[in-house]
């Protein structure tokens, strides 16, 4: 391999995030294709489209540190570990899914992996992440928290309160706001009143910054700093990643408030995985050839995911009622 | 040893022993400190009603007063539970879960099953609940029956203080959340209560009077109210028994159960509203579980499905009485087969 490597990452590292990239977006085209064949039951958010945020972030944390993610939550999932077989079977309904089939798309979790959920409830992450930061505050390992949120959920009060909160009690919390520029279907800008999230972090008194979120090594960049500063007890922060999103808000959504041209163009000038392939090879660090064979090695983990996941049992009457108490 | 305690002293002391005990336990509220960021005196409230006074000398910041913010603490309570704390987090009256419901019922409430067994959230949440305070409609109610409808939730409702210190240090132990319920007309009610620390099961109920002419079913001020009437009645040659719930998730209905199968009358007590009450809930099983054992009607002694009025005339007819709970028992023994 010709040149130096100009990136804050070894070309393991970059290897590895382009994996994880690739992972997610092909979890999720696959899901869209199964989705629209009538395989998978329910709601799906799909996260196509804004890999780079997710990996970029979740590079820097360890499973000690916590995320709660949103509705649009399988990036997150497969970014901070979560095992992908667990997570088809759970979407697939299954037994041995990452929350045995009773979660779902929606609420699919591992807290062994510091995932502490999906939410089918916008805005509900963030005060949780509060909590695992004053958690981590208390365990004095240097963990940190991050919660993520949409650009439509962060007009919830939940949103707005832990802002508060996590400067209040200085809490090692980073919040992310995953701006794609739609809340469900009605645009950001209707919907927000403030142009920029680091004015609405400033009026709580937390840094912020805006980076473009297709762009990975900006996230990377970023995200880092923010996090270090959090694990030395510099306190929370808020990340804005302005990026975009492949498919509909859920899946069936035919997208018919998007512009004439918007999806073929995001999808040519703005995928973040083109322009991660684009900066690492023009310097030299990754062939084409290199990336193609992951893209083929990753095309064969999801396709293994999902015959496992048809292949699954069913959970059955028993499992009804185990992991809560019944008393009637 | 044993001595008489407030039921306000009660809670204080079971935070305080499972502090010392467990350091992951820690509490957070509005004013549970007071004077936060002041210049006077810290520990200035312990409390809005001084339960929690005294904790923050012994225990430092392991108290931590809050912002007004409800949604944000209750959640980080719940948040710090699933990541290996034991929160106690003060909600100050129940009538205030309408701001912070979310993170109750669709977070703490669901992340054990919906996580398929794999998340734990072993958060308390202590409230203050009941009439009686002349404090109207959103600062007196015993919601009691919205937390019991959601699956996930434990709900305790204690009527001495020796309950009190009991149940809530289960519920601080317990790996589920668990609302429990703080009846304020009950704070300064006084009880024997031992000082060495112990913890009272849940889904235990408690017979406090014993009788073979009708039970009532009861928990929280009402235990009061129905032992009243127990006293006016056994003058009139009538003995009844009592049955205080004491948790109403989990539920002991087998006790209930016994005690309707031995007495053969029923009369739930239950300071809720009577819509798909704690009482409509009892009155039904019973109905399902215990038809045959029936002499006669169930009675429910209920407010009206009204909101909790201001004016001290008509709180005090809102609230159930002894002497209401004394005509329905009176009701029940006229009513059915002899």
């Amino acid at each position: 391999m010709a040149g130096t490597n100009p990136f804050p990452l070894s070309r393991d590292e970059l290897l590895k995030c382009y994996r994880t990239m690739g992972t997610i977006r092909e979890f999720e085209d696959r899901l869209h294709i199964d989705f629209g064949r009538g395989d998978i039951p329910g709601f799906v958010h799909l996260y196509a489209g804004e890999e780079a945020s997710a990996t970029g972030i979740m590079s820097h944390l360890g499973d000690g540190d916590r995320i709660a993610s949103t509705h649009r939550g399988h990036g997150h999932c497969i970014s901070k570990g979560v095992d992908v077989v667990a997570m088809m079977k759970e979407i697939y309904g299954r037994k041995g899914g990452a929350c045995n089939g009773k979660g779902g798309s929606m609420h699919i979790a591992d807290v062994s992996k510091g995932m502490m959920g999906a939410n089918g409830i916008l805005g509900a992450g963030a005060p949780l992440a509060c909590g695992a930061a004053l958690a981590a505050k208390y365990r004095k390992k240097g963990e940190v928290a991050i919660s993520f949120v949409g650009d439509g959920a962060s007009n919830q009060g939940t949103f707005l309160e832990s802002l508060n909160l996590a400067a209040v009690w200085n809490l090692p919390v980073l919040f992310v706001v995953e701006n794609n520029g739609y809340a469900e279907s009605t645009s950001r800008d209707y919907g927000t009143a403030v142009d920029s999230y680091v004015d609405r972090a400033a009026g709580f008194g937390l840094p912020g910054i805006t980076v473009d979120g297709t762009d990975f090594f900006a996230v990377y960049e970023a995200a880092g700093e923010m996090i270090k500063r959090a694990r030395e007890g510099g306190g929370p922060a808020l990340l804005e990643c302005k990026m975009v999103r492949f498919h509909g808000h859920f899946e069936g959504d035919a997208q018919t408030y998007r512009g004439a041209g918007e999806l073929d163009s995001i999808r040519a000038d703005q995928d973040c995985m083109k322009k991660f392939r684009a900066q690492v090879t023009a310097a030299g660090v990754i062939t084409a050839d290199e990336f193609k064979a992951i893209d083929r090695e990753v095309l064969g983990v999801i396709e293994n995911a999902v015959k496992e996941a048809k292949a699954a049992p069913l959970p059955t009457l028993a499992d009804l009622t185990t992991d809560v108490y019944v008393t009637y | 040893m044993a001595r008489t305690i407030s039921m306000k002293q009660a809670i204080n002391e079971a935070l305080d022993q499972e502090m010392a005990r467990d350091p992951r336990v820690i509490c957070m509220g509005e004013d549970i400190v007071g004077g936060a960021g002041a210049e006077g005196e810290k520990d200035a409230w312990g409390g809005v009603l001084g339960v929690t006074k005294g904790l923050y000398a012994k225990h430092g910041d392991r108290l931590m007063d809050t912002p007004l913010s409800e949604s944000a603490y209750i959640g980080a309570a719940i948040g710090a539970a699933a990541c290996g704390m034991r929160p106690v987090a003060e909600l100050m009256f129940i009538d205030f879960m309408g701001v912070c419901f979310d993170q109750i019922y669709n977070q703490a409430a669901k992340f054990r099953y919906m996580f398929g067994g794999k998340a734990e959230t072993p958060v308390v949440i202590r409230t203050m609940v009941g009439a009686g305070f002349r404090a109207a409609a959103q600062h007196s109610q015993m919601l009691t029956p919205l937390f019991t409808h959601i699956p996930g939730l434990k709900v305790v409702c204690p009527s001495t203080p020796y309950d009190t210190k009991g149940l809530l240090i289960q519920s601080i132990r317990d790996n589920d959340p668990v609302i429990f319920c703080e009846h304020k007309a009950l704070y300064d009610f006084q009880g024997e209560v031992p000082e060495a620390s112990y913890a009272i099961p849940f889904g235990e109920a408690n017979v406090v009077r014993e009788g073979k002419h009708c039970s009532i079913v009861t928990y929280g001020l009402m235990v009061h109210r129905a032992l009243e009437a127990a006293a006016t009645l056994a003058k009139e040659g009538v003995e009844v028994e009592i049955v205080d719930l004491r948790t109403l998730s989990p539920l002991d209905m087998d006790t209930v159960i016994e005690s309707v199968t031995k007495t053969g009358r029923l009369v739930c007590v239950d300071e809720a509203s009577p819509r798909c009450s704690i009482a409509a809930d009892i009155s039904a099983q019973v109905a399902m579980r215990a038809f045959g054992a029936l002499k006669a009607q169930i009675e429910m002694v209920t407010p009206p499905h009204t909101p909790v009025p201001f004016s001290p005339a008509l709180e005090d007819l809102y609230i159930p009485s002894g002497a209401q709970v004394a005509d329905a028992v009176r009701r029940t023994l006229k009513g059915g087969k002899h």
